[in-house]
């Protein structure tokens, strides 16, 4: 495969080492602290788009049933392939939902980070009166 | 009964802490005796699985719902989970029994809070020790993250934004965790650690695995502190309560290190880490780089708390180098100073705790005096800093002893070098404590009694920590000595298992 191959057939995760790179520059290099936040939230966000469109498939559609599939065959893709003619559930008609299940999670740990952080900010700003990393550290220092 | 236990030992403070959370808004006086004894409930189960696990040889699987292995999510308890359960589950509730009145004191009216949070964090360990779920770890290690930050963030005035920079850091860690998690579950698509570590063997020339090895290795480099990314662990440490220090400080880089041990071992297989990939041959240098950095960064410090997060970096460094020795000896230390480590550190940072309590300050010539007002006090902090030292009966020399052997043993001298190394540096930060507390005569008065300073005379009254602290304290330190008796036993039919067979 040559160079613009990869680069292609792979966009997503260019895309998702692309925005976590973003998210890690502003994290280490950003002089203020929500913006550090913010950071941290585009550093958490690329890791779930990666799981997310490793879940994707072209041509597929979400895991629920459409009319006409004989109900008994349920979401168990495994086993429902044989033995139901053209009723039969296909698994490659269908994305695979578990890295997106998995995603709910994630997010939800996002968000608790990301309140902790802006919490921990809220504190920080009480106590110093300002979200700038380089005042805070020269207070310090004449403290 | 002893079946369900691997998932009472976790939804037990999982519950509770909902509960303390709510009681803290309607009787605060509830909530101490529901946190205390949940996770005592917590500390029996973990302790029966132990005792279960160590009688039958097998381990114990609690599937969720039902639902069998590959599919479900199941915890499993086996010898090494079942003996860091156990020392969780010790840890948090010795520590939570002796620092009531230090968090009546720092929390008013927000008592409900900081224990919600305590035994959250308690739970969210329990879980990551527990599980057989890739991802159900990276969960529970975010919870247990989470609360970890708001406990230390409640702390000094300097905490919050301590905490902030933590928070940074432990978030790279725990994502790249997760990444590798998914990179894992691109190439095999599972994510039980038991149907994974099934799989993996058979695609070891992957560069999907490798990545996936050495991305998740990486991030909890980052949450256990490993140099050079232990930036954020000493002003976190320093800066938080004495009650939230005596939980965190003992328990996270040793959960951490548990669960490398166990991503090393049982996921990804010795054969994989050791002789395909010979990760030990770079990762015992960083090992040694710790240690090097960790004790002579101690020896800089006049802080007697923050020399003591350096000295748990350079502990981290012990573990880490032990376990990539990659022989049985030297893992054996290895796991065997997880044990040791927290409960050395506990006995320290309880002691930090009751010093800050009397004396009010952390500076190192505070102390000055101590052993004449302190008997009993000063007598366990004696015990715990030769335990760190590593001298013997006391447990420290003996999973240093395993660890030497080791290194001896893998014909890494280095890593013996920065072993004795750090023990001296080790013994001068220590001995110096003892001197300033013993022979220098109290801080503020009785600048003429040498003599009679130290020695119970006419100018030292005994002025002790209340019981409540006294006693937990003292327990811990004798418990340095037991675990020293019994290190041997722990070893030959705990920790034995615990290691795969392979493993010479």
């Amino acid at each position: 495969m040559d160079f613009l191959t990869v680069l292609i057939s792979r966009a997503n995760y260019w895309a998702y080492i692309i925005l976590m790179m973003i998210g890690l520059y502003a994290m280490i290099a950003k002089n203020n602290l929500v913006k550090k936040i913010v950071g941290m939230s585009i550093f958490q966000t690329a890791v779930i788009l990666f799981y997310v469109s490793i879940g994707a498939k072209q041509g597929a559609t979400i895991p629920i049933l459409l009319h006409g599939h004989a109900p008994e065959t349920g979401g168990n893709l495994a086993h429902a392939a044989t033995g139901h003619g053209t009723a039969a559930v296909q698994a490659v008609n269908y994305i695979n939902p578990l890295p997106h299940v998995l995603m709910l999670t994630a997010i939800v740990v996002g968000v608790a980070t990301l309140g902790v952080a802006l919490a921990l900010a809220i504190k920080v700003y009480k106590e110093y009166g300002t979200l700038e990393e380089n005042e805070i550290n020269q207070r310090l220092r004449r403290g | 009964m002893v079946n369900t236990l691997p998932a009472l030992v976790i939804i037990v403070p999982l519950l509770a802490a909902l509960v303390v959370a709510a009681a803290g808004f309607i009787n605060k006086r509830a909530c101490f005796p529901i946190a205390v004894g949940a996770l005592s409930v917590s500390f029996l189960g973990a302790a029966a699985l132990l005792v279960r696990v160590v009688n039958t040889g097998v381990a114990i699987e609690y599937r969720f719902a039902g639902w069998a292995a590959p599919m479900g999510i199941v915890y499993v308890i086996d010898h090494l989970s079942a003996l860091v359960l156990v020392v969780i589950t010790a840890v948090a509730l010795v520590n939570l029994v002796s620092s009531k009145q230090t968090i009546d004191r720092e929390f008013k009216d927000k008592e409900g809070a900081f224990l919600s949070l305590y035994v959250l964090f308690t739970a969210g360990l329990i879980g990551m020790t527990a599980t057989g779920d890739a991802f159900n770890l990276y969960v529970l290690l975010e919870i247990a993250s989470l609360s970890g930050y708001a406990l230390i963030g409640l702390g000094k005035t300097r905490a919050p934004l301590a905490t902030l920079n933590y928070l940074f850091l432990g978030t790279i860690g725990a994502t790249f965790y997760l990444l590798g998690v998914g990179y894992l579950y691109i190439a095999t698509g599972s994510l039980n650690m038991a149907d994974l570590a099934a799989i993996l063997p058979g695609m070891q020339n992957s560069g999907i695995v490798l990545f996936a090895f050495i991305i998740m290795l990486s991030g909890l480099f980052v949450k256990m502190a490993l140099f050079p990314v232990h930036g954020w662990l000493p002003g976190a440490y320093s800066q938080s309560s004495s009650a939230a220090a005596g939980l965190i400080a003992p328990l996270t880089t040793k959960v951490t290190v548990y669960i490398m041990v166990r991503i090393c071992l049982n996921l990804f297989s010795v054969d994989y880490t050791f002789h395909h990939l010979n990760a030990g041959d770079i990762l015992v240098w960083v090992a040694i780089a710790t240690i090097v950095f960790g004790s002579l960064s101690a020896l800089a410090q006049t802080d007697y708390k923050k020399m003591l997060t350096y000295i748990i970096i350079a502990e981290v460094g012990y573990m880490v180098g032990g376990f990539f020795l990659g022989n049985r000896m030297g893992m054996s230390g290895a796991i065997l100073h997880i044990v040791n480590d927290a409960v050395m550190t506990l006995c320290l940072f309880m002691a930090a705790g009751i010093f800050l309590w009397k004396t009010g300050t952390e500076e190192r010539g505070d102390l000055k005096g101590l052993f004449g007002s302190m008997p009993f006090t000063m007598a366990g902090f004696v015990l715990a800093g030769l335990s760190i030292i590593g001298v013997p009966p006391t447990c420290g020399f003996f999973s240093k002893w395993y660890l030497v052997s080791g290194g001896i043993a893998a014909g890494q001298y280095a890593f013996v070098a920065a072993l004795i190394f750090s023990s001296l540096i080790n013994a001068v930060l220590f001995f110096r404590l003892f001197e300033i507390s013993y022979f220098e005569p109290f801080a503020d008065h009785h600048h003429g009694s040498d003599k009679s300073a130290g020695h119970g005379g006419a100018g030292a009254v005994i002025r002790e920590a209340p019981m409540a602290m006294l006693v937990p304290f003292l327990f811990v330190s004798i418990m340095l000595l037991v675990l020293g008796i019994y290190s041997g036993r722990i070893v030959t039919n705990i920790i034995h298992f615990a290691i795969p067979a392979g493993v010479i």
